[in-house]
């Protein structure tokens, strides 16, 4: 056999596999095997398990029990390595930094595995950016195919021949930019893949070694065709994109520009494409967290009109495959986008552009994602993550948001039911009510409200929608309406309701996304779901606040109402906002929300030109009824999400007292008592 | 012999000590590495058994800090799940479930079971290790899964 390193016991002959590795000698045959495997786990019996699966597969195993080691082998040996394969649950490092860091620095695939099945986290894999996740105990099976993997994200870099050819030349030399080629001729076995697999190889294997040893044989000419050097990111070429990236604005960071600035020869704008995607995703997640609570809010209320317009470029970009995934949590978006602008957070809500709506329905869609998933959303506590799953529905598509939101909502927790995600929808709209439950598609289609960052959670949720006061905008439901109704009144009045609602993080803006018009239902259920607790992620929120925004009235009266009065208002947007929120302060349920919702809707009309508080209850009335007035910025939309609701109860008062609204006590909107009437718009 | 041996491995599985995932062990284990499944079992006690003592530990002082809890039987399932450890993995899950609610009574109650499934195992794996080595490490290999 041929490669007695290779441990295959299989005394296969063939190893053919082996071939490549040792020295450069003939590629092998077999590809994949010598697919160059880096296995990262604390725990020792699961390592060694894969360790000789690996083998047994014929590929090269490193092997490696902490994550700081294995960053620095990947570091020291930046082409040494195929693929990463690590677990989720590491003492010294979390897996998913690990694999945002390989992402970023190596741009090498990252297969994320655990024992832990539970959606959220294979979400949490996907959004940051893992090629595959598995399920342990893994299986020879899984583990047989992973070099797809590589392939596949070989060929996406190779996107551009002509690149190759510079880089072949210097690539040769360059370890950085394996033209691969000198070995193509043996990798043509790899059945799929062909020249790919020859890249593969011989851009990793290949160039690095095969280039060393054999200096460059064919190669450049070679490779022309496959040649797509891998580009390393270095941390020095990192450095030198996030410079230029700033120098650009995270907003208007487009690869073309970056890569003129950056002047790296070689470097083609695919290259930079794909990572400042990475970088996006990763910038995002940074902010998400952080912001959370008042920072986005701030940023995106303020911001909000502002950073729309930029913000859809960087959010529609990445927040919507966020979104999508709905593992952008609004409030990274909101970081995001207030960090990329550069924005001083601008009360969003009455000035989101159009722009923004997308953005917000971003930032919807970060929240909105996050509930979605609803698994966890059990309380509305919880829900905040969950809330951004609805959210997290693609905010720059509304179609795409519909659709991501209604897979969504159905995931959370249909628990809810439409009514009441509509509600929540609403809810959110108005301010993304909803932050109770499931901050679900508070994305009211029409929320285009820059993607709330982070925000959402509560208030901020509902500046960022102000601004987008689409009717039928996809908004993740109450979202959008709510910003884009009273963004600059409102704004202020959610900025200070943000900060006091304790964010549940119910990015708004992903509700935006969710909010897919009319399709999602359940966008509103999202605001429902605070009320009710609806666990279920799902949080119509998206989908009622399309229908609210269309009017429809459909289930939900509220809804209806809600957009009715909203038409009126500024932005229809708005009232359905309003309408949730009232509704979402019902906890109990649509039922009450409804009236209350309608009520508020009224109330809205007629404050909305003011600032219509909204109340929202997000957590459901067990809240405490922490009924959020929805201020007519739509901030309320994204504070729904918030189920603090006992946060939002105060919030809710001290936005009524600003308002100049009778305060709506929380018990009062507890949707059996929802005395719209009372609150005097 | 070896037929003691493979019935003996077949009542592990009837019995629900063993599931699919040991079967997939075994099915690395060949000439060059004869002695797979009964290293990955060894080293697989000897980490668990850490974990058990860690647990204990925590248990003992009587905090119930659950999240920590978690954190290590999420780590002991994750081993004894790549074993194939069928019975201690369900109890596992068990304590998990009653440290995700919060009942103290019943993580103590449920951790004596899986101290017990754990040690039970370790008894007949050692017995069954001891017997396939006697019977030949052909036997081994060639199990039929």
């Amino acid at each position: 056999m041929m490669n007695p390193s290779q441990g295959r016991g299989l005394g296969s002959g063939g190893g053919s596999s082996s071939g490549r590795n040792k020295g450069g000698e003939a590629v092998v045959e077999m590809f994949p095997s010598g697919l160059r495997v880096l296995v990262v786990d604390d725990d020792p019996t699961c390592l060694m398990i894969l360790e000789r699966m690996l083998r047994t597969c014929l590929y090269e195993v490193t092997k490696c029990n902490r994550a700081e080691m294995a960053l620095s082998l990947l570091r020291k040996n930046k082409h040494g390595f195929d693929i990463v394969i690590s677990d989720v649950h590491m003492p010294d490092m979390d897996g998913f930094k690990l694999l945002e860091h390989v992402g970023l620095e190596m741009d090498l695939p990252v297969i994320m595995m655990s024992a832990d099945d539970s959606k959220s986290v294979v979400l949490k894999g996907v959004t940051h950016g893992a090629v595959d996740y598995l399920i342990k105990p893994v299986r020879m099976e899984a583990l047989k195919n992973i070099w797809q993997h590589v392939v596949r994200k070989r060929r996406s870099e190779w996107s551009v021949p002509e690149h190759s050819g510079s880089i072949e030349e210097t690539g040769q030399q360059q370890q950085q930019r394996g033209p691969a080629v000198s070995e193509d001729a043996a990798d043509d076995n790899a059945s799929s893949v062909n020249n790919e697999g020859n890249n593969w190889r011989s851009s990793s294997n290949n160039s690095r070694k095969r280039k060393e040893e054999e200096g460059d044989e064919q190669g450049d000419e070679d490779a022309s065709n496959l040649k797509k050097p891998r580009v390393v990111w270095s941390v020095e070429l990192h450095q030198q994109f996030v410079a230029a990236v700033n120098q650009l604005g995270v907003e208007k960071a487009v690869p073309k520009k970056i890569l003129e600035l950056m002047n790296v020869p070689g470097l083609t704008r695919e290259n930079v494409a794909s990572h400042l995607q990475k970088y996006r995703i990763y910038l995002r997640r940074l902010g998400g967290v952080s912001q959370h609570q008042g920072n986005l809010n701030n940023s995106f209320m303020t911001g909000q009109d502002a950073s729309f317009g930029p913000l859809s470029s960087l959010n529609g970009f990445d927040l919507q495959a966020l979104a999508v995934t709905g593992q952008l949590p609004a409030q990274s978006l909101a970081q995001l986008q207030a960090a990329g602008l550069g924005r001083p957070a601008m009360v969003s809500k009455s000035g989101l552009p159009v722009s923004s709506v997308v953005d917000e329905r971003s930032i919807f869609s970060f929240d909105n994602s996050k509930p979605r998933f609803g698994d966890g959303i059990g309380g509305h506590q919880t829900q905040q993550p969950q809330m951004n799953l609805l959210h997290g529905v693609p905010t720059g598509m509304e179609p795409r948001q519909l659709a991501g939101l209604q897979q969504q909502l159905p995931v959370g927790g249909n628990r809810m039911s439409i009514q009441q995600q509509i509600a929540a929808v609403r809810a959110g709209h108005s301010g993304m009510l909803m932050p109770q439950q499931q901050p679900f598609p508070r994305g009211p289609p029409s929320i285009r409200q820059p993607m709330l960052p982070n925000r959402i959670t509560e208030r901020s949720g509902f500046s960022g929608r102000s601004s987008v006061p689409e009717s039928s905008r996809v908004l993740p439901t109450s979202y959008t309406n709510l910003a884009t109704q009273q963004h600059s009144s409102t704004s202020v009045a959610f900025n200070s309701f943000q900060q006091e609602l304790p964010v549940n993080s119910f990015p708004l803006p992903s509700a935006p996304g969710l909010s897919v018009p009319a399709q999602v239902r359940k966008p509103l259920s999202s605001s429902s779901s605070y009320q009710e607790e609806v666990n279920s992620s799902e949080a119509g929120f998206t989908a009622p606040s399309y229908d609210m925004f269309s009017n429809r009235h459909n289930d939900w009266d509220l809804r209806s109402i809600a957009f009715d009065a909203h038409q009126d208002a500024e932005s229809v947007a708005f009232s359905n906002s309003e309408a949730f929120s009232f509704s979402s302060m019902s906890r109990n349920n649509n039922n009450n929300a409804t009236v209350a919702a309608t009520d508020l809707g009224r109330n809205q009309q007629q404050t909305l030109s003011g600032m219509v508080p909204h109340h929202q209850v997000y957590g459901n009335g067990g809240g405490g009824g922490s009924s959020v007035r929805v201020k007519s910025e739509r901030d309320t939309a994204a504070m729904a999400f918030h189920e603090q609701y006992s946060n939002q109860e105060d919030l809710m008062s001290a936005l009524l007292k600003q308002e100049g609204v009778a305060p709506v006590v929380d018990t009062e909107f507890d949707f059996d008592a929802y005395s719209i009437d009372d609150i005097p718009v | 012999m070896q037929r003691q041996v493979a019935l003996i491995k077949q009542s592990l599985f009837d019995q629900g000590y063993l599931d699919e995932q040991f079967m997939e062990l075994e099915e690395l284990q060949d000439d060059v590495n004869p002695n797979f499944v009964e290293e990955v079992a060894t080293l697989y006690f000897k980490d668990s058994a850490r974990l058990i003592n860690s647990i204990d530990q925590a248990l003992e002082r009587g905090s119930f800090d659950f999240n920590r809890l978690d954190n290590y039987m999420h780590q002991f399932k994750g081993s004894s799940s790549s074993i194939g450890a069928s019975k201690v993995k369900t109890e596992c899950t068990m304590f998990r479930e009653y440290c995700r609610v919060g009942n103290a009574e019943g993580c103590l109650m449920t951790f004596q079971q899986v101290k017990k499934e754990h040690a039970t195992l370790r008894k007949k794996l050692e017995h069954y290790f001891q017997l396939a080595r006697q019977a030949g490490p052909k036997e081994t290999a060639r199990r039929s899964k």
